[in-house]
């Protein structure tokens, strides 16, 4: 098993005939993903693109035995569409839509935790674990098979670092977008732990932003916990405070969650810090 | 989305925790006949107002006429005075602090309370702060009040009143979509009665639609901001020079990162978002050139967002907008070399890499 997924990972997909959904769902196919379902309630009987069976509730798709969800629903329903995957048993939730307002996203992740349920977003681009599956909106092509993970709070971005390490000759092991809300389910710690005892995974890359404390937290832990090699990239060094850069969780309040506090933690924990994201693949050699 | 001290303390009023008497002043006119000394307190969204003149006391109707006049339309520390409340003058004994705030990395609000309050909070040794995160399944349970008084040593009708304050408080967090409810100071007035005698809300932008209240308000916003967040554009003016359109937020901040880095100012952070279509891009390059920028880079890494739609979106602009600023476009990603070649048959500079575009525009925009 890979971190979090695998190849026999089977995921439904709520939300499979919205514009999102269905083009997403299209493109996991494409790469290989096991799409067992898709839950639409309007749909219910129909198939996606003549081979997927969609039904109308999770309830209905646990005969499919899924493991995972993406959930693509409008902002105002992810927190309902949430609860319906943890109650009927969902273990990984992966949300894609963005604007969930937090207080949701923080009912969502605290629900989930006692059900023992893993969340991957609101507003990320998912997760990958090359060449066996991904749940999420990362371009399928600009990854190769390789040792280095990556964890990231940004999308494009990540594509960016993704392409940079494939083209360097090395390749990627999972790659995983924790989305760029105040409030999302895992924290770097949570996929630290799961990369240093992935046997596919030897190198670690950390892409931060600013806002908040997670960065810091990170570097923290691997000072003590993580023998695999790490380096990181942050992004919003140019940012001015209090000035929310795109994602609601890009903000310097109060002094806390600079470029430079995240970065200076990261060089006290030995981790090589990149100036620019190109630069990524050679600290990694 | 921060809210002015007036609109939070109308929250305030509307879920039972006591602010001074007050009213709004948006033109002289709205000045009421002088009763009982007031203080004349700017809107703005600052913190230190006191500090920096954004404050008046008035023990006359003469004062209050020269405070009011005095503050609006002057501007603090960079920010125009649009609205002043005036506001009854209280007597304090003491003050304290109290808020609930996200914790993002335990991912639960946090209270924070102390009977050391009218100062910046951080400004507190943590020994003396009572602190305590609350689970948002469980919620608000009178245990924490009792809890939090006894930290504080309040007195026995003081600690009353402060439990009830926080479990209204915690009301608010939750019912209003917080990230932040502050009141600082929390006076204890010579009558012993706990009065807001300041207000810090801010609520998180992305529940709007269900405050709709709240819809007409963007108050942090410049015009130009303002317009584009009504396009469902993410963008920001800054101070330099150089254009910028990228598509991702983290992208478009790291475009910026790297401007900075080759000594090049960028004008603005534009966020395309994940699109397929080419007016959305056309429609971005409206709102940059609006911003006067001396040259414009596009930096694009294709995925959802297709390199040739961006392209197209980019000639359309030109030639509809007849752009004579310089244009430098990096693309990279899905359909690249279709886009490259769009490009190229405008006779627009386009590169496959961040850093070649970057250094291109800098020298453009006549920086470096």
């Amino acid at each position: 098993m890979s971190a979090y997924v695998d190849e026999n990972t089977k995921v439904v997909v709520q939300g499979i005939t919205g514009h999102q959904g269905a083009f997403h769902a299209g493109e996991m196919l494409a790469f290989g993903t096991k799409v067992v379902a898709g839950v639409s309630p309007g749909k219910a009987g129909t198939k996606f693109m003549d081979k997927v069976p969609i039904v109308g509730s999770v309830r209905d798709a646990m005969s499919f035995k899924p493991d995972a969800t993406m959930i693509s629903v409008p902002a105002p329903f992810v927190k309902d569409a949430a609860f319906e995957a943890i109650d009927s048993g969902i273990n990984f939730i992966y949300i894609l839509t963005e604007h969930v307002p937090f207080h949701d996203s923080m009912a969502i992740v605290h629900n989930a935790r006692r059900k023992g349920a893993v969340v991957i977003g609101p507003n990320g681009p998912g997760i990958t674990a090359v060449g066996k599956c991904k749940i999420g909106i990362m371009p399928n092509k600009i990854f190769k098979k390789g040792d280095v993970g990556i964890a990231s709070r940004s999308g494009t971005l990540t594509y960016e670092i993704v392409d940079a390490v494939t083209k360097s000759g090395m390749g990627e092991s999972t790659v995983i977008g924790l989305g760029g809300d105040p409030v999302v389910g895992l924290n770097y710690i949570d996929i630290l732990k799961q990369y240093e005892k992935d046997p596919d995974t030897e190198k670690i890359v950390l892409v931060g932003e600013i806002g908040g404390s997670n960065e810091e937290l990170a570097a923290q832990y691997i000072k003590k916990h993580v023998t695999k090699k790490v380096v990181a990239y942050i992004t919003g060094r140019s940012a001015p405070p209090g000035k929310r850069m795109g994602h609601a969780g890009a903000i310097i309040e109060k002094g806390v969650g600079t470029a430079e506090s995240k970065i200076k933690a990261f060089n006290e924990a030995g981790v090589k810090v990149a100036e620019y994201p190109t630069d990524v693949p050679s600290l990694l050699e | 989305m921060n809210l002015y001290e007036y609109m939070g303390k109308q929250i305030f009023r509307k879920y039972g925790i006591s602010v001074p008497e007050s009213y709004l002043v948006e033109k002289e006119s709205d000045i009421k006949p002088f009763e009982k000394p007031v203080v004349v307190k700017s809107q703005i969204l600052l913190g230190g107002r006191g500090k920096s003149g954004g404050i008046k006391f008035a023990r006359s109707q003469k004062e209050l006429d020269d405070g009011v006049r005095e503050l609006l339309g002057a501007k603090i520390r960079g920010l125009k005075v649009t609205k002043v409340l005036v506001e009854e003058m209280i007597h304090i004994k003491k003050e304290m602090y109290v808020s609930i705030a996200l914790d993002r990395t335990v991912k639960e609000p946090i209270l924070i309370a102390t009977t050391q309050g009218g100062v910046e909070i951080e400004s507190i040794p943590h020994n003396e702060l009572y602190t305590r995160h609350i689970d948002p399944i469980l919620g608000y349970s009178d245990f924490v009040g009792r809890e939090a008084v006894a930290f504080m040593k309040l007195e026995p009708e003081i600690a009353k009143q402060f439990m009830s304050i926080l479990k209204i408080l915690y009301r608010v967090w939750d019912e209003e979509d917080c990230e932040l409810v502050e009141i600082n100071p929390l006076v204890i007035t010579e009558e012993g009665k706990l009065i807001a005698a300041d207000s810090k809300i801010i609520v998180d932008s992305d529940s709007v639609y269900r405050h709709k209240e709240f819809e007409v308000l963007d108050p942090e916003k410049t015009p130009l901001e303002l317009e584009a967040s009504q396009k469902g554009y993410a963008f920001i003016e800054l101070d330099g020079n150089i254009g910028v359109i990228a598509n991702g937020a983290g992208l478009t901040m790291a475009t910026l990162d790297a401007l900075t880095l080759h000594k090049g100012k960028p004008r603005n952070f534009l966020d395309l978002g994940g699109t397929d279509n080419s007016d959305i891009v056309a429609n971005a390059f409206d709102l940059v050139l609006k911003a006067k920028p001396k040259a414009i880079l596009v930096n694009i890494f294709g995925g959802v967002t297709k390199c040739d739609t961006v392209a197209n979106g980019i000639v359309m602009a030109k030639n509809k907008l007849s752009i004579t600023e310089p244009i430098v476009v990096r693309l990279s990603g899905v359909r690249e070399d279709e886009g490259r070649k769009i490009l190229k048959d405008s006779n627009i500079d386009s590169y496959p890499t961040m850093m070649e575009a970057i250094e291109r525009v800098v020298k453009l925009a006549g920086g470096n």
